[in-house]
């Protein structure tokens, strides 16, 4: 496979899409949102547990593509023990690190957090069209920090 | 497939296996001359919309480079000429599509606007409360949400005609939805998403014996098969010129001329017009009546010089390469593992929809297009059809008239490279 497309499906991104970790519905969430993208069709639920303003379980649900699957995965996981500043910060670096962008919410972005594992979707920033994928399991994740009851999309 | 069609075309084939010469057809087509990610351009999109021959990009050129000035107003050379050429495009259209007069040609944007303005012309002067328009379960979302808006507006049903595993309409269920209600059928003659052809004629045929309108949505049809309005006794046929190799923007609208002289004008301005005071005014005679507004005049020649090109190479060709490379490919993607084929039909143009199980449609796309394909992952605006299936996306390779077997494959090579890598 040529050089390139490893960049974007790296070995972790694999690893997580064929076995997703926190895949599932844990019945002590206190939180939950939809995600859709209304480009693919695809669709997942994210549920959080909080406690005092911590972020102490997350989990989803749903189907989608390698790209969205993984990021579900992973941000399941890094979002855990974090506050939820903490893991809205995150999300902003996140989104900085796909979408490629310099801005403001490159520089305001991540006080006090790290990417640590999700850099791995760096190369998704070459990949216009996928940069969606990438953020859906996010802007469901961000929905669901806020309570909101109505399914949110990428084109928001 | 050995069905008396296949060995049918195969034996036609034989005979004129050389008249019909797609690396000819290429040259035709800049565009494709292309390398995308340093690999040649495999073009498998066309049902999306289709690339262009250079025969249509230089009418269009023509046009603003000679021939062009605003139409039906000038009393000048160039207006004159322009216009000349604009209604000699209706005319090309309307040879094409085997109507009876040229007025019975609307030109609009494409099949989309086509559909809303018969949904809000006809549809709302004789379309009421309770009344009923059956649709398909394949149809592309611009046949359903305009009547979905009129069902709104009106109170009215839609009734949806079912299909089977294979995708094939269910005709006996179809009859069961006529009723005494029903005011309209509007059907896809051919499922962009799967590629199937649906028996038209039939549905019509028996919607007139209940004295029921048909509007037949022809986008994927006008380029891959001959269609004659009359024959088929449609009262509305619509479709998009940037998927028969025409300039986007343009597209057309047929309809028996007493229904469009019953239907009230769609939008209001110039040219639709006959007179005009502040207290009254007189609408102008079908096609004007709905045109309103200065039209896409170079997209309406350049969706001439598409017709006349197409015409050109001839629809007896074209159907004979395009269902060599339909039975080529399918039998090629039914040996991949773990693929699963939707639209299984005999009667189909080349489309080809699948999925994989265990890979993504969107990272099917990802990987081909690293290897300069280019294909459609998604719902391809039918999600009622997704639903019906069970999914959310499929991938789908649709095929034009300048593809050819090393296409095929090339996106065999690169659907095993997706099962691969994600395996
Ligand atoms: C079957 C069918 N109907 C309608 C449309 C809408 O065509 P357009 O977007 O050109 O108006 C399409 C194209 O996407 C189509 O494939």
């Amino acid at each position: 496979m040529t050089f390139d497309l490893r960049e974007l499906y790296q070995e972790v991104i694999l690893d997580h899409a064929k076995q997703p970790r926190n895949f599932g519905h844990p019945p002590a969430c206190n939180r939950q949102a939809k995600g859709h993208n209304p480009l693919c069709g695809d669709r997942l639920t994210v549920y959080l547990t909080i406690e005092d303003g911590v972020v102490t379980d997350a989990a989803f649900e749903g189907a989608g593509c390698a790209i969205s699957m993984a990021s579900a995965s992973l941000m399941t996981e890094m979002v855990k023990n974090k506050t939820e500043a903490e893991a809205h910060s995150l999300f902003e670096l996140f989104h900085a690190l796909v979408a490629g962008d310099q801005g403001e919410n490159a520089e305001n972005a991540g006080d006090g957090a790290d990417l640590g594992k999700l850099a791995v979707f760096s190369g998704v920033r070459e990949y216009p069209v996928r940069v969606k994928c990438a953020t859906l399991p996010w802007h469901a994740f961000a929905a669901a920090l806020k309570g909101k009851q109505d399914d949110v999309t990428t084109e928001e | 497939m050995t069905t008396a069609a296949g060995i049918r075309r195969q034996v036609q084939r034989d005979s004129d296996r050389l008249a019909f010469d797609v690396r000819r057809v290429r040259e035709d087509f800049p565009i494709l001359k292309q390398r995308v990610n340093g690999r040649p351009l495999v073009f498998l999109d066309s049902a999306a919309s289709a690339q262009k021959p250079r025969a249509v990009i230089r009418a269009v050129q023509q046009c603003y480079e000679r021939e062009y000035a605003n139409i039906h107003r000038g009393v000048y050379f160039l207006s004159e000429r322009a216009t000349e050429l604009f209604e000699g495009a209706r005319v090309k259209v309307q040879r094409f599509l085997g109507a009876r007069e040229a007025r019975e040609i609307i030109f609009v944007r494409g099949a989309t606007e086509a559909i809303n303005l018969v949904a809000q012309t006809y549809g709302r002067k004789f379309l009421n409360r309770a009344d009923e328009v059956v649709l398909s379960t394949l149809e592309h979302h611009s046949n359903i949400v305009p009547w979905q808006m009129l069902r709104d507006e009106k109170g009215l049903t839609l009734r949806i005609i079912p299909i089977d595993d294979s995708g094939a309409l269910r005709m006996e269920e179809y009859e069961k939805l006529l009723g005494t209600r029903t005011k309209l059928v509007a059907v896809t003659h051919c499922s962009n998403a799967l590629g199937i052809v649906t028996p038209v004629k039939e549905i019509i045929r028996l919607a007139h014996e209940k004295g029921i309108p048909v509007l037949v949505d022809g986008c994927q049809a006008v380029p891959h098969m001959p269609v004659d309005v009359r024959d088929l006794d449609c009262d509305f046929y619509v479709f998009s010129g940037h998927k028969l190799y025409g300039p986007s923007g343009i597209g057309a609208l047929y309809g028996k001329a007493a229904l469009l002289e019953a239907m009230p004008p769609y939008q209001g301005g110039g040219d639709m017009i006959s007179t005009v005071t502040f207290e009254k005014t007189e609408y102008n005679v079908i096609p004007h009546k709905f045109e309103a507004g200065t039209p896409n005049i170079a997209g309406a020649i350049g969706l001439g010089a598409a017709i006349d090109y197409v015409s050109g190479l001839g629809f007896d060709e074209i159907v004979d390469h395009e269902q060599e490379l339909l039975e080529y490919a399918t039998e090629a993607l039914a040996e991949t593992n773990s693929l699963r084929l939707f639209g299984t039909v005999e009667d189909k143009v080349c489309i080809l929809s699948f999925i994989i199980e265990g890979v993504h449609p969107h990272d099917i796309g990802t990987i081909l297009d690293h290897e300069g394909i280019a294909i459609r992952a998604g719902h391809h605006c039918a999600q009622p059809l997704m639903d019906r299936f069970g999914v959310t996306a499929t991938a789908r390779a649709s095929f034009g008239l300048y593809n050819t077997r090393e296409d095929v494959d090339a996106l065999v090579a690169g659907v095993r490279k997706a099962v691969e890598f994600f395996g």
